[in-house]
């Protein structure tokens, strides 16, 4: 497929198929465990690193100092009021949370579909979706503006005897996302376990091999572990599809559940569940692009890889622009004159502009990735990554504001100006999230590499009467 | 459990998995059953070849499930029944299809936590001391690149001596009595 316009003598192609390998050629058991551990065991760490942890680090201190004078002043320091109570915190909760997703879809689904490609990237789209939960599920607790009285949210026997509205879709959420959070973070810290294994056992120094040793918990690699092990990640992978579908459906609810024009539609599930990928993706590429390069994982995180998250994109984004298509079908479809001019109002009111932004980052741009001159050109789809995530962004800005901006009645119209502690904030989790982001690739295995073993060509088992290939082969 | 003393078993490395396959195939047909074989990744023809073949995470996983819906079921509608009827835009209490929503997460919560721990749990994990973790080549190979098949002493046709012969029958790189 990929041969006419790449040399044919080109080690990254697969001379049987044709196709731009998943992993580089050459690669032994050993020489997989020593590249990936190394990451981390190294004592040398490298110096960009910790400029990168520094920066990060400098916009989770932000989100720190905004949070903070959001405890002490209240939520008046944002710029929601009436009519738009949600603003940025809903916005970029919705955002952060379908950034996750794409997490879940690789760990998941694609092992489901046993697409063994992602097997090299599963393991840092986890972890990628266990940060972007942690700044998504800030944003609806700290918006409620009295946080510390969170637990009300769940079942608990309290004095007052109160208890949840279970009617309600925002309740429907804390199920939704914390459930979400609790099976990804087991997802991810099972998988990892064979891993730190290899970890502590390659470890040199006595903390290493302590710590490594404790999360490891002992793992031996016994093939009877080893079965159990694989029926528990089918099922978690099982257990987690229906699941990723069903969080952003449940977040998709707390808008198409009201009444309100250009909420109160059914389109909303379905394209929220692809929106979200699409995000999602777009961060691991995001993410991927400068690690690969950064640690000379080009080998491993190939560029079939990168064209592959780029067909994943461009048809979620066709998904995507068939639910923008439907909305402004519907509302004319419909003959309601409350659905007509909330689409007048979307395009061509005052805050017009920004649907135009979606537009043409959602679905204007990204046709560039039909071409595969495009899709395995490693820059272009970096910038394109960062292109979707604006767009995505802009969707969820659409959605809570100009529809909340002006609603049925003329006389309770307004408008909405996010604040510098909005921005703050957002800026914030940005930081949080690069910050947790660089910890995890020094301390943790960001390749899984009992997953790739699988993928080399000596794990293939010979019968007896088959002669043995020879080492390396 | 009692301190245990002298060998635990008879540890063979092999390079390939093909090897390891091979071996504990025939081990398994020699009358062994007290054995292990320890790969770095997930290699399914070994655990046939032990004689290996149900696990009872998927039942483990499904009771969870279960667990999960009736108990988050039952506890909404106590709650929007009898402990806190509300009336909220005329619904009624018994709301059944909102419930529906909360539950489906707690069965995907409560099977996916009892597939994971589970899973540990049958494997006896965590378990940071274990015997064959004396043996230095094992320490460095099993979690890497190399396949180990361990006959263990607890088994009745174990015999230090003529159980080292038959290892090393398969040509093992190399074969070491490990200690407990």
């Amino acid at each position: 497929m990929a041969t006419k316009d790449t040399p044919v003598n080109d080690p990254m192609l697969d001379p049987i198929t044709g196709e731009i390998r998943v992993i580089g050629p050459g690669h032994t058991f050993k020489s997989v465990t020593e590249k990936i551990s190394r990451i981390v065991l190294t004592p040398h760490t490298p110096l960009g690193w910790y400029g990168g942890l520094f920066l990060a680090g400098g916009g989770a201190t932000l989100l720190l100092i905004a949070v903070t004078w959001l405890f002490l002043r209240g939520t008046g320091i944002w710029g929601i009021t009436q009519p738009v109570a949600w603003g940025f915190a809903i916005i970029n909760f919705v955002w952060w949370i379908g950034i996750g997703h794409a997490g879940t879809l690789i760990s998941a689904i694609l092992l489901l579909f046993k697409q063994t490609w992602r097997n090299s990237i599963n393991r840092f789209a986890e972890a990628m979706t266990i940060f972007a939960v942690v700044c998504a599920g800030m944003f609806p607790l700290i918006h409620t503006g009295r946080p510390w009285l969170g637990y009300w949210l769940f079942p608990l026997p309290f004095t007052m005897n109160v208890w949840p509205q279970f009617r309600s879709p925002l309740l429907w959420d804390v199920f939704a996302v914390s459930t979400y959070a609790t099976i990804s973070v087991v997802f991810w810290y099972i998988g990892m376990i064979p891993d730190l294994a290899t970890l502590r056992d390659n470890a040199k120094s006595k903390v290493g091999q302590f710590f490594y040793g404790m999360i490891a918990m002992g793992w031996r690699g016994s093939v009877r572990h080893w079965v159990r092990y694989e029926t528990a990640s089918l099922l978690l992978a099982g257990l987690s599809t229906p699941l990723v579908l069903s969080v952003h459906t449940v977040i998709s609810f707390d808008f198409a559940v009201a009444l309100l024009p250009g909420w109160h539609t059914t389109i909303f599930p379905p394209y929220f569940v692809a929106g979200a990928v699409y995000s999602g993706f777009a961060m691991v590429l995001t993410l991927a692009i400068p690690i690969r390069k950064f640690y000379h994982l080009e080998d491993i995180v190939t560029i079939r890889h990168i064209d592959n998250m780029g067909k994943v994109m461009l048809v979620t984004g066709m998904i995507v622009a068939y639910g923008y298509g439907m909305e402004v079908f519907m509302s004319w479809y419909s003959a309601s004159h409350w659905e007509y001019f909330m689409m007048w109002n979307r395009m061509f009111g005052p805050m017009g502009w920004s649907y135009w932004v979606l537009i043409t980052c959602n679905i204007a741009l990204p046709q560039l990735m039909w071409l595969r001159k495009f899709r395995s050109n490693v820059g272009l789809m970096f910038l394109m990554s960062f292109i979707v995530n604006t767009g995505m962004w802009f969707e969820r800005f659409v959605i809570v504001v100009t529809s909340l901006t002006r609603d049925y009645l003329p006389s309770s119209w307004g408008t909405y100006k996010a604040t510098r502690w909005d921005y703050a904030t957002f800026v914030g989790t940005l930081g949080l999230f690069t910050f947790l982001f660089f910890l995890f690739i020094r301390l943790l295995p960001m390749i899984p590499m009992s997953e790739l073993r699988i993928l080399l060509p000596q794990a293939k088992i010979h019968p007896k009467d088959e002669p043995l290939p020879e080492a390396g082969d | 459990m009692p301190i245990q003393e002298g060998t635990y078993g008879l540890l063979a490395e092999f390079d390939t998995p093909s090897d390891l396959v091979r071996a504990a195939q025939t081990a398994y047909a020699s009358g062994y059953r007290r054995m292990d074989c320890y790969t770095p990744y997930p290699v399914e023809e070994a655990a046939a070849a032990i004689g290996f073949h149900r696990d009872n995470v998927s039942l483990i996983c499904l009771i969870g499930g279960l667990l999960g819906v009736v108990a988050m079921f039952s506890l909404e509608t106590w709650i929007s029944v009898w402990a806190y009827p509300l009336n909220v835009g005329g619904r009624p209490y018994y709301s059944w299809p909102a419930f529906v929503i909360p539950a489906y997460e707690w069965t995907i919560l409560f099977s996916g936590l009892s597939a994971a721990f589970g899973m540990l749990a049958i494997n006896g994990l965590p378990q940071v001391y274990h015997p064959l973790f004396n043996s230095p080549n094992f320490r460095s190979g099993a979690t890497s690149d190399k396949f180990f098949l361990c006959l263990e002493s607890t088994d009745p046709k174990f015999d230090v001596a003529e159980s080292r012969t038959f290892l090393e029958g398969f040509e093992p790189v190399s074969v070491v009595e490990v200690e407990y």
